[in-house]
């Protein structure tokens, strides 16, 4: 008790005389847990809402889209009785336990605006479908003259309720938003008159490009059929055994082309899709965060070193015995990281929605997504054992080093770059600074260096992404915003947040121990007649040096990470001068934030400093 | 006829200076007036804590009094701002403390070369400079190990060296001897009795009697203020040129 106790008291004691790093250490595992968090619950954060809407729609577990054409060498019509036979198969096959439908479905073109663009129109009836009742968000549901959109291409297209379009250059009037869980979000397809599901399609079919779903009355769908454009239908089935859908779907496809029977899990995963560029950049997004925030970790454990490695010896000197020693390490660690790993997941769970926001495909917006045991279990055991790795180095070392050694503070002696020091001889008076600073400390400038080179790959390749964003279809081929680009654009900007957040809590991280440890070396500097701007400078200069390689070999890394992500979609090189400007802003960027750091330190009077250290 | 300004490398009125405030506060230096005559050495003696850290600090602008008037080699410095008074201390001013303060990374040579190089000298001048001090302070056979493979008396040859580097017009040196047994103390003292020959201005803060009989002026200090102040003579001087002459013979023989 009385060792719990004694543990506990050096713990706090440590923590409040010195919070500075213990606050950063929490930030910077923090950052990585809940980018970590972010990435796990991104998997699974789409089937949500998909569900949700199945269950306010009674949504179908299995859905046939029947074409009247007969692919082939020459396009042959399917007679309305094989079509009739065909539909009679379904519905009466075993395991079927109801249906909606066949409804008739028109391909046509909507005007609006001066906007052209194709729609499939669904022919309901204005009272209730027992299967696949679309969910009438804003309006009301389907009567004479109105149409009813579906609510991601409505969100395309600029249409609100009361709006006029035109359908076959007949006016309706918009009455209606709606959701679906049989048809998938706009603007992926799933259509029989498109040759089935096309997922992040654009143009090219020489049907209306992009074509989005409308319902109308059963009466206005049929009267937009014609020969030359036969109505196709959809048949909505409800199967006792749900999970059996994707068997049922194989086992009676249709026996022409183009006229898929789908799974609900089909349906599912593709409503997924619209994320699925979110978790593409997400997760070597999440690796590059977690690099970070390893190295921001590394170096505040490197800066700590020399302290600990003292107070182990203090410690073992008035008669802790290593295991003791160990405890007490490891203690103050154990308690950061739970606190970093609590907070982590909080907002990762909470951001998760945000980012993960499948459109307006589906009903409402995803509910917080489910933190499961094993996803905390992970987290959790990722935190401590960041935090952990970062006082094993010292506890080894302490349990190596002899107690007189641990106390003459042997670990903290300097290394020396010969060749460095060297170099500073020719030097104006603040890289002269810088350099020595260096020449001290190189392995914390090489990780320095490393940690620049991360944050540059990642953003490299957020700019290579969002230029082959651009490149790729801002606008549909029918004009409109591409929404699927939207959500891309959306999620570049929350990664590049990240990055450059922790970025800039690497580099606080890495000045401040830079400081911390220049501090004696910076006093007797001044005490020579080093002016506190030269200092500052020098200090700057320490960190900035580093990022210059760091810079240079993000970009190639990055360019070749998004090709690595893409999976060879072509490579994509950003502009030269987005690239120009983000090296420049990131090395301005670590100056600026050494700088302050560097500045309040040099403000210090010397004596003080001279006179309580004995180095 | 020198004026004022050439002839008083320091000079000191009513220097004061606090720490803290209210019930804690201290006053580490208490209504000091002096005044340094160039090429005068002056030892600064007294118990630990009356503040002669702390005097030396502000004499040579490391440090700014709370109160009170001080002329560093002709100009008023108590109001100096911190960039003017680093300027000048590079060129007026050189620091022997007695924890040495050198750097660990650097070699003996390049330790006595940094000052020149932080004033703009080129990495000639300061090399050169450098090795002709290091074989004044009888290191020349040491220029390239690191402090750590120093003894202590030889770190602070090498500290002094560092000081002299740029020619100041006066060496203020903390108990440079605090850290030494008495044989580097006699290598230490046989340097500062060279340089006080050569007409260096010295202000030394020491605890060592030897020490402080080599001046040309004794100032015993009590609770911040001056206690006592002796001229002395120069016959004292005598038996530290014996102490001298028998450490040159210890490392001869050794
Ligand atoms: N930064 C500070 N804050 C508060 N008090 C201080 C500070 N620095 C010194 N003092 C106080 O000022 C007084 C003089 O200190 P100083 O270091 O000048 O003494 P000293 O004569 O050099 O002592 P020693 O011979 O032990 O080196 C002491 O009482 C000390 O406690
Ligand atoms: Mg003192």
């Amino acid at each position: 008790m009385g060792k719990i106790r004694l543990v506990a008291r050096l713990v706090s004691r440590d923590l409040r005389r010195r919070p500075g790093p213990a606050v950063l250490l929490v930030l910077a595992i923090t950052a990585a847990t809940a980018t970590l968090t972010l990435g796990l619950v991104l998997h699974g954060v789409t089937n949500q809402p998909y569900q949700q809407t199945r269950a306010a729609t009674n949504g179908p577990d299995v859905i046939a889209q029947i074409d009247p054409w007969q692919e082939g060498g020459v396009r042959v019509q399917v007679g309305q009785a094989r079509i009739a036979a065909e539909i009679r198969t379904l519905t009466h096959a075993p395991g079927v336990a109801g249906y909606s439908g066949p409804y008739p479905v028109a391909s046509a073109l909507l005007r609006v605006r001066g906007l052209t663009t194709g729609i499939e129109a669904e022919g309901r009836a204005e009272g209730r479908a027992s299967i696949d009742q679309p969910e009438v968000v804003a309006g009301t549901w389907v009567r004479p003259g109105g149409i009813v959109l579906e609510r991601t291409f409505a969100a395309a297209l600029g249409v609100g309720i009361g709006n006029l379009v035109s359908v076959a250059d007949r006016p309706y009037r918009v009455v209606g938003i709606a959701v679906t869980a049989a048809v998938l979000p706009y603007p992926n397809l799933c259509f029989a008159a498109y040759g089935g599901c096309a997922f992040d399609y654009v143009g090219s079919i020489n049907l209306h490009p992009n074509p989005g779903l409308a319902w109308l009355t059963e009466p206005a769908a049929r009267s937009l059929g014609s020969p030359r454009a036969p109505l196709s239908y959809f048949l909505n089935l409800k199967l006792t055994d749900p999970a059996a859908a994707p068997a049922f779907a194989s086992r009676y496809a249709m026996p022409w082309p183009n006229s898929p029977v789908l799974a609900w899990q089909t349906l599912q995963a593709g409503s997924g899709l619209l994320v699925q560029d979110e978790q593409s950049v997400l997760s070597p997004g999440a690796w590059l965060a977690a690099l970070l925030a390893a190295a921001s970790v590394a170096v505040l454990a490197g800066g700590r070193m020399a302290e600990r490695i003292r107070r182990i010896g203090l410690l073992k000197a008035v008669g802790a015995t290593p295991g003791m020693v160990a405890v007490v390490l490891l203690a103050e660690n154990v308690v950061l990281a739970l606190v970093a790993s609590a907070t982590g997941l909080a907002i990762g769970w909470a951001a998760g929605p945000a980012l993960a926001s499948p459109g307006a495909a589906l009903v409402g917006t995803p509910g917080a997504p489910a933190l499961s045991l094993s996803i905390v279990g992970l987290v959790v055991a990722m935190a401590q054992v960041v935090a952990l790795a970062s006082v094993v180095v010292s506890a080894v070392r302490a349990a190596r080093t002899s107690t007189v050694s641990a106390l003459a503070d042997a670990a903290r002696r300097p290394r020396r770059h010969g060749t460095l020091i060297g170099l500073s001889r020719r030097m104006p008076v603040p890289l002269l600074i810088g350099t020595l600073l260096i020449a001290r400390r190189p392995r914390r400038a090489v990780l320095s260096a490393a940690s620049v080179a991360v944050t540059a790959t990642g953003i490299v390749s957020v700019l290579a992404f969002h230029t082959s964003v651009r490149l790729r279809s801002a606008t549909l081929s029918n004009g409109l915003e591409n929404p699927v680009i939207g959500r891309d654009e959306q999620m570049l900007v929350v990664l590049t947040v990240v990055l450059v957040a922790l970025a800039t809590l690497n580099a606080i991280c890495a000045a401040w121990t830079t400081v911390l440890d220049a501090r004696h070396s910076s006093a007797v500097v001044r005490a020579l007649g080093a002016t506190p701007d030269q200092v500052t400078a020098g200090i700057a200069a320490a960190q900035v040096l580093p990022a210059v390689p760091g810079v240079l070999l993000g970009i190639p890394l990055g360019i070749a990470l998004f090709d690595l992500a893409a999976q060879g979609a072509g490579m994509t090189v950003p502009t030269p001068w987005s690239l120009a400007a983000a090296a420049l802003g990131a090395l301005v960027g670590v100056a600026a934030l050494a700088g302050i750091p560097a500045r309040v330190g040099a403000r210090r009077p010397v004596s003080p400093i001279l006179q309580s250290e004995t180095a | 006829m020198k004026n004022d300004g050439d002839r008083y490398v320091l000079r000191a009125r009513g220097l004061r200076k606090e720490y803290g405030n209210g019930e804690g506060m201290v006053r580490a230096v208490n209504e000091v007036s002096l005044d340094v005559v160039s090429g005068e050495t002056v030892a600064v003696m007294g118990p630990s804590g009356c503040g002669k850290s702390t005097l030396l600090y502000l004499l040579g602008g490391l440090d700014r009094p709370t109160e009170g008037e001080l002329w560093l080699a002709g100009q008023r410095i108590d109001q100096l701002s911190e960039r003017a008074l680093a300027r000048l201390r590079r060129s007026t001013v050189g620091f022997v403390f007695q924890a040495f303060h050198l750097m660990e990374e650097l070699t003996a040579a390049e330790n006595v070369e940094l000052p020149a190089l932080l004033a703009g000298r080129s990495a000639r001048w300061a090399r050169q400079r450098a090795s002709a001090l290091l074989e004044q302070v009888g290191l020349a056979d040491r220029a390239t190990f690191l402090p750590s493979a120093l003894s202590g008396g030889q770190r602070q040859r090498v500290a002094v060296a560092r000081a002299l580097v740029s020619e100041p017009q006066v060496v203020l040196a903390d108990e440079p001897t605090g850290n030494l047994d008495s044989h580097a103390t006699a290598e230490v003292l046989w340097l500062f009795e060279h340089l006080r020959k050569a007409g260096q201005t010295l202000v030394i803060v020491t605890h060592d009697p030897q020490i402080a009989s080599t001046a040309d002026r004794l100032i015993t200090m009590r609770d911040g203020a001056f206690a006592a102040e002796t001229r002395l003579t120069g016959d004292r001087t005598g038996n530290i040129t014996a102490l001298v002459g028998q450490a040159r013979a210890y490392e001869q023989g050794a």
